[in-house]
């Protein structure tokens, strides 16, 4: 795929000291954009290997609380399971903060229970409700900052994988057309200056030799 | 700026109830459409993490990839009660192929 295309524009001085201060401020963009580049790949690697991570462990606890709940669902009832959840005593809020990196800006959240009493996670008197529910909503429990952890991780993945794609296309048209074109259009303009003042120098001596014919008789 | 946001959670009734215990705003939801319309209210809403689960957000991938690129909220897939799909391990994936250009894990 090459495509090196010379732009529209008059061959002049002008246009070339013009072209070339583009040329410089193209390149210096795209030494910035490349190490932009890799520094969000650097911490994108290091979200990424953490995501997957949390993600395995959190998967692993939701499937060990899911365990529970379906033992829960079998030995009580339905309803009676539904209702002992219905009301619950703990409540949970997320306060969200800004974090930059590398220009993107990524939401932290810090989750605020109502209550810190732990065992107010049990909305129900346990009576009525079979141990495998405490179990599951236990491990639930258990798994949540994790979880918390997990919703944030992801969404700066989504985020930072987004501004590295941007980044990416940016440097590569910087790379493999701003800047060869410019060059091209350098080369170009340059090449037909000298080609010009080369045909000006012929002409003044072709002249200079008609003159120096008329007035002296020279050869 | 100290608004505070609430954590959803959708899916099927037995996946989803227990994290009422946990003070969660649980959605009970297993009708693609529904599911569509409750996603678009939340986020529009001060909803700041959604939790959904495999089987409900393979029925409503678009919806969800409409907030990929968005701040808030965020959404993530947890598994169901009939067993983890792999599903929310792919869209890591995904996000990794479209950083680096190609699927570097494994």
């Amino acid at each position: 795929m090459s495509r090196v295309a010379r732009l529209n524009v008059n061959p002049t001085r002008m246009e070339l000291s013009k072209l070339k201060k583009k040329l410089s401020s193209a390149r210096r963009g795209h030494k910035l954009l490349k190490d932009k580049r890799d520094e969000l790949m650097r911490q994108f690697m290091i979200l990424i290997k953490e995501d997957r991570q949390l993600r395995a462990e959190v998967e692993a606890a939701l499937s060990e609380a899911n365990r529970y709940m379906a033992v829960a669902g079998s030995v009580m009832q339905r309803e009676v399971l539904e209702t002992a959840l219905m009301l619950p005593k703990q409540e949970v809020e997320l306060e969200i903060s800004e974090k930059n990196v590398m220009s993107v800006s990524i939401p932290v959240f810090d989750a605020k229970f109502k209550t810190d009493d732990s065992s107010d996670i049990f909305s129900y008197g346990t009576a009525f409700t079979s141990i495998d529910l405490d179990g599951a909503v236990m491990a639930l429990s258990d798994v949540f900052p994790k979880m918390i952890r997990l919703a944030e991780i992801e969404k700066a993945c989504q985020l930072m994988a987004d501004e590295i794609e941007k980044t990416r296309r940016r440097v590569n048209a910087l790379e493999h057309i701003m800047i060869p074109d410019y060059e091209e259009t350098i080369k170009f303009i340059t090449m037909k200056l000298s080609e010009n003042e080369r045909s000006t120098t012929t002409s003044l001596m072709k002249v200079k030799d008609m003159v120096l014919k008329q007035s002296h008789n020279y050869h | 700026m100290s608004e505070m946001y609430k954590v959803a959670v959708i899916g099927d009734t037995a996946s989803v109830s227990g994290f009422a215990a946990l003070g969660l705003s649980v959605f009970r939801e297993t009708e693609p459409d529904k599911i569509k319309k409750l996603i678009s209210r939340l986020a529009a809403s001060d909803f700041a993490v959604i939790y959904i689960t495999e089987p409900a957000a393979a029925m409503v991938k678009d919806t969800i990839n409409k907030y990929r690129s968005s701040r808030l909220p965020s959404i993530v897939l947890i598994p169901a009660v009939e067993g983890n799909t792999g599903d929310g391990m792919r869209a890591l994936h995904e996000a990794v192929e479209k950083a680096v250009g190609s699927d570097i894990l494994n």
